[in-house]
């Protein structure tokens, strides 16, 4: 957020030929523009200047390890869910290098280079749920004993202009997790696509002052009670179309009773402990550190970069893994995004994205699994 | 106190000072700060990330003596890729430090207390700031009492150190092998065997473990069989660490974060969590 969210929700109206007036403000107050695009036959996000970047006439197809883009011409601008990226690799670059040393004669000093300047961001197209899991991030990276300067320099500069889904994807659950299909806080400006026969438009919600200030200048228009009317249909008839949904009542309670059951084998011997789950998951914060020296070793680096669960490094000790087996492994993973991460967090891991189910290679269903477990539950 | 990453991401150089050959695998490192920086105080516990350049960093607990920090002492196990380069540092060579991070054992709790510490093998590393600190205020702490478990004759760490606390009349030292060799004359089994051997209060006495999970999950039972409250237990646990500060996600043990939660926790935090296989 850039300003405070104390600002009032007016909506109004943002029409179509209007995006490119959007973007142009907000690369005008010094944002870098980061939006939905299409690259190699899927939807990713990535820097955009220009409204033509957002792929209009395009929806998403999305199943447990299946996952298409298709043109359509009823489509709109938003008529897809989320891709493989999340914007955590904006926020929490993927490597990042953390310092150097030098070594020379036997004296080890740090080389200090010059700081690079952090990137604004304005994130146009970030979903309901994708605000939540920066949320979730933000209880990670700002809220405990360290607080990790990279992620908050970045964070701290974002505008967000939040996208309301009116057409979920197959593997959607945001209901269930409670995190969509409508934003209500967290946004500068939420957008809400109406399209009609004859009417293609925008409902705008402002949540901040630059939200304001945007409504202003690009003088839009209040939004009619027809629009507001159509705004609250659209999005209620999303909740409706989840394509997934998972019973959270006790779940903590419920996966942490239950690490002997015998599904974790079940599911242990169909994951392929590729990680894809860790990378597309918006929430998923674990990182790694690399050290590497140049061709003289006078010169060494080290670089943090995201880490995975799912590696038999991940737990290495002296003696070994602690989680040798692809059922350890994939149980730590799941507990901990349903579960233990409430004891860590006060919120759960998991916002109901459904990127987890999408892009596994074997479609292992995190909904499938817990209700699964929930199934034959140890006693309580 | 809130600290921000860049901070407790950056190593502090420091200076080999002196290294001594603790047992053929075993070895410890005095450190002191370079370039005129600070080393910070610790508490009996506490852990230092430790980097070897070009290498990387290990998460190393802190054997030093907590009331006079200077110089800094770490002992550590050649084990892996950067514990083995560590182990050729040279007086002179230099080494970059983090921390001090994670939580300590309940010295000043435990005044008023018998203190039982339990080791295991390098487990009595941990453990040593604790015996200088009872050692350096031993009017406070009714009976004090080491047991201590390891391989064979030739894995006993701190051997000099040992024979000197045993000598004296305010400290209770009981030492036993897994293995014998020829010279041996002292216990032969596993260290829990020890606790029958040793006269304290179960009502009144403050434990501390450390060692593999497996032992200490048998020392915590056996403790319990004598009388002493799980509440009164504590034990020190180990997983592969990245950045000591919990951020990176590594040293999860269930719900808990060994960097930060622990490394020390109160037993019946983690008890249960002992007894599942993989967590």
């Amino acid at each position: 957020m850039s300003a405070s969210e104390s600002a009032a929700k007016s909506k109004f109206v943002l029409r179509t030929n209007q995006i490119q007036a959007l973007i142009d403000f907000l690369r005008e107050r010094g944002y870098r523009t980061a939006g939905p695009t299409i690259r190699d036959c899927a939807v990713i996000y990535d820097e955009i200047n220009n409204a033509e970047q957002i792929p209009l006439g395009v929806a998403d197809e999305q199943e447990a390890g299946f996952y298409r883009v298709k043109k359509r011409k009823e489509a709109g601008y938003f008529s897809y869910v989320v891709g493989a990226h999340s914007w955590k690799k904006f926020l929490n670059p993927p490597r990042f290098t953390l310092w150097k040393a030098k070594m020379d004669n036997g004296e080890m000093s740090l080389v200090v280079d010059e700081p690079q300047a952090v990137p604004h961001y304005a994130f146009i197209g970030v979903r309901p749920c994708e605000i939540a899991a920066i949320a979730v991030q933000d209880r990670v990276y700002l809220d405990g004993p360290y607080v990790d300067n990279l992620y908050k320099e970045r964070r701290s500069a974002i505008a967000i202009i939040a996208v309301n889904c009116a057409h979920p994807g197959g593997t959607c659950f945001c209901v269930s997790m409670d995190t969509g299909p409508e934003a209500k806080s967290g946004f500068d400006l939420a957008l809400t696509e109406i399209q009609e026969t004859n009417r293609h438009l925008f409902v705008a919600t402002t949540g901040s002052d630059l939200g304001v200030e945007i409504a202003k200048a690009l003088k839009l228009e209040p939004a009619t009670p027809d629009d507001i009317a159509d705004e609250a249909a659209t999005i209620k008839r999303a909740a409706g179309k989840m394509g997934r949904k998972i019973d959270t009542s006790h779940i903590n309670e419920l996966l942490q009773r239950n690490e002997d059951h015998p599904r974790w084998n079940h599911v242990g011997d169909r994951c392929l402990n590729c990680a894809n789950c860790t990378m597309v998951c918006p929430t998923c914060f674990c990182m790694t550190v690399e050290d590497t020296t140049d061709i003289t070793g006078k010169t060494a680096e080290r670089s943090r970069r995201w880490d995975s669960c799912f590696t038999i490094e991940f737990s290495h000790i002296h003696g070994g893994a602690v989680r040798t087996s692809a059922s350890a492994r994939y149980r730590h993973w799941m507990t901990h995004k349903l579960a233990s991460w409430q004891d860590q967090f006060g919120v759960s891991g998991c916002v109901g994205c459904g990127r987890c189910i999408t892009w596994c290679p074997v479609g292992i269903d995190i909904t499938e699994e817990a209700a699964a477990i929930r199934a034959s539950s140890r006693g309580e | 106190m809130k600290t921000t990453v860049a901070g407790p991401m950056v190593p502090t150089m420091a200076r080999v000072n002196r290294v001594r050959k603790e047992t053929h695998d075993t070895f410890t490192l005095e450190l002191h700060p370079a370039y005129g920086q600070e080393i910070h105080h610790f508490a009996a516990g506490q852990f230092n990330m430790l980097y070897v350049f070009g290498f990387g960093e290990v998460a190393i607990s802190i054997s030093g003596d907590p009331t006079n920090p200077k110089p800094l002492i770490h002992t550590t196990r050649a084990v892996g890729n950067v514990t083995k380069a560590m182990a050729k540092l040279k007086t002179g060579d230099m080494i970059g430090v983090r921390g001090p991070f994670g939580s300590a054992w309940p010295v000043k709790h435990a005044e008023g207390d018998d203190v039982v510490l339990v080791a295991g093998g390098i487990g009595l590393a941990p453990l040593r700031p604790v015996i200088y600190e009872i050692l350096a205020n031993r009017r406070k702490y009714g009976k004090l009492i080491l047991l201590y478990g390891t391989r064979t004759p030739s894995d006993i760490l701190y051997r000099k150190e040992l024979e000197s606390w045993r000598s004296r009349l305010d400290m209770e030292v009981y030492v036993t092998v897994d293995r014998s060799s020829v010279n041996w004359q002292g216990n032969v089994g596993v260290v829990t065997t020890l606790i029958p051997k040793a006269g304290f209060d179960p009502q009144q006495t403050t434990a501390m473990i450390c060692g593999p999970e497996i032992m200490m999950r048998y020392v915590a039972l056996e403790l319990q069989k004598r009388g002493v409250p799980m509440s009164s237990v504590f034990a020190s646990m180990e997983r592969n660490m990245k950045c000591g500060i919990g951020l990176c996600g590594h040293c999860q043990m269930g719900p808990t974060f060994i960097c930060k939660d622990g490394p020390v926790y109160p037993y019946d935090k983690i008890r249960e969590l002992l007894l599942k296989r993989e967590i």
